[in-house]
């Protein structure tokens, strides 16, 4: 079946419950008026016949009659993800069908992390945020989050909620207190705030891990970044031998920084990974051998057990492995539509100038194409004059959407390809190039760390 | 924008991105805690730094060593340090944002930052380093942040620059 934007059955009615669950969030619960009151009774009602089962109902009922509790919000919280999960994993069986992808199933046993003292702090300022409601949200309550974050970011088990509070704080910090006139972004507030809850009740075991061997085809690096950290996630075919079929895997590398680190200048900061990073601009196929693969289809890199290969170009990998690699299981906790990200080989689209940017028409699809992650060469410009392009398929806000990793496009009468990762080892664009070389703001900043933190 | 696209979008961008700048010369700026502040290289003295900042509103300046000593150059007029943090940080986040921050009455239009400069009313008040210092010290011990293999499923809500 054809991929369209026409939501799966359902998925409409269990999002106008997390718009109302959002609004009740964003009035504040201490704040709760007789319209969000009834938006949380039935975001409680509908989750009755779910494992949650009456806990969900009770905490809304509760926080509906103005009081709140740690274990409410938590109950309200994961009421939203079985929610959201369902939206995934109603999206996601679309999406594979029409890609006529095979997904595993999640079998693994879903380790429950432990609550620790470290995690009620987060827990403590996520409460106060759901009391206070977004409007409320001052400068004092942000900064309230700066001690908790730094406790989090030193102890590397807790990256995972690190880098999530630390970007929603710096998201708050830009724009609170809102001006009247200003909406907050309802969904987008209430999915980290979400994640965090259930994170702050117990960071998941990553699950068991597999050690596999075998060839590593990259398909492209999407980049993923807020002011303080940054994730290269590669994704890739990983070819196993004779007898095992093509799977679908990411391999992600990430580092902390600072707001003033940008553009092709994040791939400094990953310069420890020489063996991945090397790959990437060259665009080869590594090697690996003994690397662990999580149940949820992520191999967990390693510089020592990997080689690159030979040159490997993503469209080949695309267009002879990507029809027939199977695709892992989702982790149970990571069922959310942002999860989404599909790897797809496009051609044949017609590349035009829509109202919000660059859209890709399909027959009767349009697709809204992204930005290009800004530390690669792939410009807006070039996307809109590509004819072919490998990406990642997204959904947010209703509708599809491409993440493009590789494009091709006619530059002057001469096809060229451009790569998310063709910048890994440095920009080869020589204008970016010695524009970087003049400001090299991570080695100003990194002598200006050696200097002043250990005086 | 998308009619309800805001409310309703996971990966919509919020607040205007930083634009890049050289850090060389002031390597911390920040529109916080009410201020424009941040840190200043000294010219002639490679350990030493200066805090400066200026309150929004009020527009007071403030200038001195990370050790608390008071810059020579601050007495009624603003130093080459103020206007050295005015300048990085029109740079970084636009002459307007700064504008509207610190309310500069019709700032917000300003070329450049000397010219927000210019529009500045405030007098000198002198406060402690101490705050503005952590907060650049902070900074820089995200560099010290070790570099990690283990996925960051929720990244996935920050894919950059999104149109």
């Amino acid at each position: 079946m054809p991929l369209t934007h026409d939501a799966p059955g359902g998925v409409e009615a269990a999002l106008e419950l997390v718009a109302g669950f959002d609004d009740a969030l964003g009035h504040g619960f201490a704040r709760v008026g007789e319209e969000q009151a009834a938006a949380l009774r039935a975001f409680g009602g509908a989750l009755a016949a779910t494992p949650l089962g009456s806990r969900a109902g009770e905490a809304a009922e509760k926080v509906a009659a103005g009081s709140v509790s740690g274990d409410h919000l938590t109950a309200l919280a994961a009421g939203r993800a079985a929610l959201t999960g369902a939206v995934h994993d109603a999206l996601l069986a679309g999406l594979d069908a029409a890609l006529g992808r095979d997904r595993a199933e999640w079998t693994a046993a879903t380790g429950t992390g432990e609550a620790e003292n470290l995690l009620g702090g987060a827990l403590a300022w996520l409460h106060e945020l759901a009391i206070t409601g977004w409007r409320g949200v001052g400068q004092d309550l942000v900064s309230a989050s700066d001690q908790v974050i730094e406790a989090l970011l030193a102890d590397p088990g807790k990256r995972r909620l690190a880098v999530l509070l630390d970007g929603l704080a710096a998201e708050l910090r830009a724009v609170c207190p809102l001006a009247p006139a200003v909406e907050p972004p309802a969904r987008r507030w209430a999915d980290l705030w979400t994640r965090a809850v259930l994170l702050s009740r117990g960071i998941p075991e990553a699950g068991p891990a597999e050690e596999v061997t075998g060839r590593l085809l990259v398909l492209g690096a999407d980049v993923h970044e807020h002011g303080t950290a940054v994730q290269v996630r590669v994704h890739g075919v990983l070819e196993r031998g004779e007898g095992t079929p093509d799977l679908l895997v990411r391999t992600s590398v990430a580092a902390a920084k600072v707001d003033t680190i940008i553009g092709p200048a994040v791939w400094k900061l990953l310069a420890g990974f020489p063996v991945l990073l090397t790959a990437l601009a060259e665009r080869r196929a590594l090697e690996v051998t003994g690397m662990p693969l999580l149940p949820g289809g992520d191999l967990v890199w390693h510089e020592d057990r990997a080689r690159t290969g030979e040159e490997a170009d993503p469209f080949t990998v695309a267009r002879v492995r990507l029809a027939t690699a199977a695709a892992p299981a989702v982790p149970p906790l990571d069922r959310h539509p942002v999860a989404i990200a599909e790897p797809i080989l496009l051609e044949g689209y017609t590349a035009r100038a829509g109202d919000g940017g660059t859209v890709f028409e399909l027959g009767d699809l349009t697709l809204d194409v992204m930005s290009g992650a800004p530390c690669g060469p792939i410009t807006a410009d070039l996307a809109g004059r590509s004819t072919a392009c490998v990406g990642l398929v997204l959904w947010d806000a209703g509708r599809w959407r491409l993440r493009p990793l590789a494009v091709q496009a006619t530059v002057k009468r001469a096809t060229v390809t451009a790569c998310t990762g063709d910048w890994a080892l440095g920009p080869t664009d020589p204008k970016v190039a010695k524009a970087e070389a003049k400001s090299d703001a991570v080695a100003v900043l990194r002598e200006r760390a050696g200097r002043l933190l250990r005086k | 924008m998308e009619d309800g696209l805001w409310a309703r979008g996971s990966l919509v961008g919020v607040g205007p991105p930083v634009r890049a700048r050289k850090l060389a010369k002031v390597p911390f700026v920040e529109l916080a805690d009410g201020r424009l502040q941040g840190v200043v290289s000294s010219g002639s003295d490679i350990a030493r730094v200066y805090v400066s900042s200026i309150s929004a509103g009020e527009h007071g300046l403030n200038c001195s060593t990370n050790n608390n000593r008071p810059c020579g150059g601050l007495h009624g007029s603003a130093c080459k340090h103020l206007h050295a943090l005015m300048d990085e940080a029109v740079a970084q986040y636009g002459a307007a944002r700064v504008a509207r921050y610190l309310r500069v009455e019709g700032g917000e239009a300003a070329s450049s930052g000397a010219e927000l400069m210019r529009m500045l009313d405030g007098s000198v008040e002198r406060e402690s380093a101490a705050v503005v210092f952590n907060r650049f010290l902070r900074h820089l011990r995200y560099l010290e942040t070790p570099v990690t293999t283990a996925p960051l499923p929720e990244m996935q809500w920050f894919p950059g620059a999104v149109a």
